[in-house]
């Protein structure tokens, strides 16, 4: 079980500040990988702020991002989810030591079914 | 050697509580002037305007200090009270102890320290105070309304119903305005045509309004009862006295396939076109970009078929000049473009539509005749998705919309819906809300109607994208309530675009020198007390050019706008503002630079004969201000390398006697 990260630290790892959000969840509205997610990313911004980080860091939802920044784009208030889904699961990826993603392994883990853009933010998420 | 009365106020406990008023009015009796210093608990009530009146007579006071609020609350108060006690009003000086002081600081002793400091600088100004006399100007009794919509035509009529003369400039070829595009109107769903257009023959037919119909205003100069505008009235090519409105030569033009503007581009006009049928004037207008005989003289037939003689291929842009007491601004709104947002797919379909776009579907007089069909393919839409929203409410440093919330998209949108519902049964439709708000007079009953009796759906979230996918669209969306993702196959979007002040207010606001908030609403001169009147005197306010709203606030609005008007036109002479600048011609040299920087263009330059010492004549060229036009916002004073210019009220002595007694 992965200890929770103070709500602080999450926001200076990411520079997000949930409190400009207003709730209307159009970051979950837009989000490709909505239906893979057991925490979708207006929860993130809402739970990452009422401290109830936990659960975010035990869930696969944080590798289940596609890191493809659609929310950020679209958000209208600027809160940028994406940003803060990525330092939670850097806490975790932190916590747990070494877990880079080598270039030598991608072509083991390769199918068709895999989008570029996941292979190039799976380097992203990984390698922090 | 002026005698000086100073009157220290507790404001409650506004200012005493942070300032100790009694040692105040003790340290300010031993500076230099003053023969009486006291305090009291509220010094604009009736009892301290008395106590400043009856301390004027048993002292013989010729000089005023009252230590309170901003002067911009109550100089004019305490300017009064001078005058019915016989001392020139511009003799009383405020400091400023409360927002400047008590409001600012935490500790009685800093505060205190301060307020003894600020009352000596208004002591040392007074001592240096001359008495004033503020010039007259007459005024012009005509109105000026920039604008022909609901706003326009509502202040229009209310001024003209007081028996003044009022001229509406109106850029577009007929008066109405977005009202005249919209079908129905909420609460209580009247068609918007119905009660809109007999105003619209009650302007035109009003013996005191004149309307300039295709026309802008191009130049404004003057101020507050002398505003000298020149209007410029674009040629339309048809004479407007002849034109009976009859159509034939919109019927015969070959040239029909123009984006109808009233339809946004729904449809297309001719290149000679009348707006819509109950257009006031009623007369053509030949658009000079699409006309083939204006642009290559191969065409002439709207003038053989016209029987009236009134298409004129050679007319001019006129401009004209007029006179007015008053301007009211009602430049109005237009819906923000969509093509920034692309994950709605506005540019990719033409099935994603605007609200605006929305109404003209479903009017009787819109492109389909009142029967909503989808642009694309005329097919009847069963599933409807309405975005709420869109462009309202994004952060300070969003790129694509606006911050504030437009106000009027969630009532149309819960109209929009629930009259589809009512026409159609068949229609599924969504709202997708973030917030449904509805203050107003039978607003939320409206609203709960559209969810409880006609079955719209409502769910709280936003849409995320839409993608034309064959004949439909689809709608990716959250559901917050549910925590769901849904996908939606709509056969209609709606976008509920925010709206925003139309593109000429900016230019015009300029011209009146009044002033504007960073999204291009005009600023009123105080947001609660005096919503109506801009900062610059004379400019009023009227409708959306000052905030996002609805009809009936604009039509109350409108009405505020012209009773200000007509409270000023009523009035035979203005008193001006006697703190002016003025040139002290032994020293002007004549050099022009006060000239460059004044904003009002209150200098100009005479030659004037001076006897020299050896009595000799000699020419010189000097600096002349206009009290009347001079607004006293100093530019000159600083500018001015000489020292000849000097601001009356504010003179240099005067602002370094204060500094001088701050540093002592």
């Amino acid at each position: 079980m992965n200890k929770a990260y103070p709500t602080e630290e999450l926001l200076r790892i990411s520079g997000v500040n949930p409190n400009k959000c207003m709730k209307c969840g159009k970051c979950s509205a837009t989000c490709p990988a909505y239906d893979e997610m057991e925490y979708h990313p207006h929860q993130f911004v809402s739970m990452v702020n009422s401290g109830d980080i936990e659960p975010l860091m035990n869930s696969e939802s944080i590798f289940k991002c596609l890191s493809c920044f659609a929310c950020v784009d679209r958000c209208p208030r600027g809160v940028e989810p994406a940003k803060l889904i990525e330092a939670v699961r850097i806490a975790v990826v932190r916590k747990q030591g070494n877990n880079h993603l080598l270039a030598d392994d991608v072509p083991n883990m390769l199918d068709d079914e895999i989008p570029q853009q996941a292979i190039v933010s799976a380097f992203r998420k990984y390698s922090k | 050697m002026q005698r000086i009365g100073v009157f220290v106020c507790w404001c409650g406990s506004n200012i005493a509580s942070t300032v100790d008023v009694e040692r105040v009015s003790e340290a300010l009796k031993n500076e230099q002037g003053v023969v009486f210093s006291t305090n009291y608990q509220y010094m604009c009530s009736q009892a301290g305007q008395d106590l400043i009146k009856s301390a004027v007579k048993e002292h013989r006071l010729t000089g005023i200090v009252v230590c309170s609020c901003s002067p911009r609350m109550h100089e004019a108060t305490f300017r009064k009270a001078a005058r019915s006690a016989g001392i020139n009003p511009y003799m009383v000086e405020i400091a400023n102890i409360r927002e400047q002081c008590s409001w600012v600081h935490k500790d009685i002793i800093t505060g205190t320290e301060k307020a003894i400091i600020l009352g000596k600088a208004a002591i040392a100004k007074v001592n240096l105070n001359a008495p004033l006399i503020p010039g007259e100007s007459p005024v012009t009794k005509r109105a000026l309304v920039i604008g022909g919509g609901i706003a326009g035509i509502q202040t229009a009529l209310d001024i003209a119903e007081a028996g003044f003369l009022v001229d509406i400039v109106e850029k577009k070829p007929t008066i109405g305005g977005k009202m005249a595009q919209l079908d129905k109107t909420f609460p209580t769903l009247d068609c918007s045509a119905c009660i809109l257009t007999p105003k619209m023959v009650d302007v035109a037919q009003h013996e005191k309004i004149r309307i300039f119909s295709y026309s802008e205003v191009s130049s404004v100069k003057g101020f507050v009862g002398n505003f000298d505008v020149t209007i410029k009235k674009k040629a339309r090519f048809v004479n407007e006295n002849i034109c009976t409105g009859c159509g034939a030569c919109v019927e015969k033009c070959p040239q029909k396939k123009i984006p109808n503007e009233f339809n946004l581009g729904m449809d297309n006009r001719s290149a000679i076109y009348i707006p819509f049928a109950q257009a006031v004037p009623k007369v053509a207008t030949i658009d000079p970009n699409a006309c083939n005989m204006l642009k290559n003289g191969k065409c002439g037939l709207c003038a053989r078929v016209c029987t009236a003689g009134a298409i004129d291929y050679t007319q001019k842009d006129e401009y004209i000049e007029e006179k007015y007491g008053a301007i009211v601004v009602a430049t109005g709104f237009n819906p923000i473009s969509m093509e920034k947002f692309d994950e709605y797919a506005y540019s990719q379909s033409r099935d994603v539509i605007t609200s605006l776009e929305f109404e003209r579907l479903t009017n009787a007089a819109g492109p389909t005749g009142g029967k909503l069909l989808r642009p694309s393919d005329n097919k009847h839409p069963h599933t409807i998705v309405f975005v709420q929203c869109v462009g309202s409410r994004c952060s300070v440093d969003s790129e694509k919309g606006k911050e504030y919330c437009s106000k009027i998209c969630c009532m149309y949108t819960a109209k929009h819906a629930m009259l589809v519902r009512d026409k159609y049964p068949d229609t599924e439709v969504y709202v997708f809300y973030i917030d449904v708000r509805t203050p107003g007079k039978a607003f939320d009953e409206f609203y709960r109607r559209a969810v409880e009796e006609y079955g719209v759906h409502y769910i709280k979230g936003m849409v995320g994208k839409v993608v034309p996918e064959g004949e439909k669209l689809k709608v990716q969306a959250s559901d917050l309530i549910e925590n769901k993702q849904l996908h939606i196959d709509a056969d209609l979007v709606v976008l509920a675009a925010a709206i925003e002040p139309d593109k000429s207010a900016r230019g015009l606001a300029t011209m009146l020198t009044a002033s504007m908030d960073t999204n291009d609403f005009f600023t009123e001169a105080h947001p609660k007390l005096r919503p109506v009147e801009s900062p610059t005197a004379g400019v009023f306010l009227s409708g959306t050019c000052q905030g996002p709203k609805d009809i009936p606030e604009t039509v109350s609005q409108a009405g505020a706008a012209a009773s200000k008007v007509i409270a000023l036109l009523n009035k035979d002479k203005l008193l001006g503002n006697p703190c002016v600048a003025h040139s002290n011609e032994e020293i002007c040299n004549g050099c022009s630079q006060c000239e460059r920087v004044c904003p009002y263009g209150a200098i100009s330059y005479i030659n004037k004969e001076f006897k020299m010492p050896d009595r000799s004549i000699k020419t010189r060229r000097i600096a002349v201000v206009n009290p009347a036009i001079c607004q006293g916002c100093g530019a000159c004073t600083v500018t001015c390398p000489s020292g000849a210019m000097d601001l009356k009220g504010f003179t240099s002595k005067q602002i370094m006697a204060e500094v001088d007694a701050i540093c002592r």
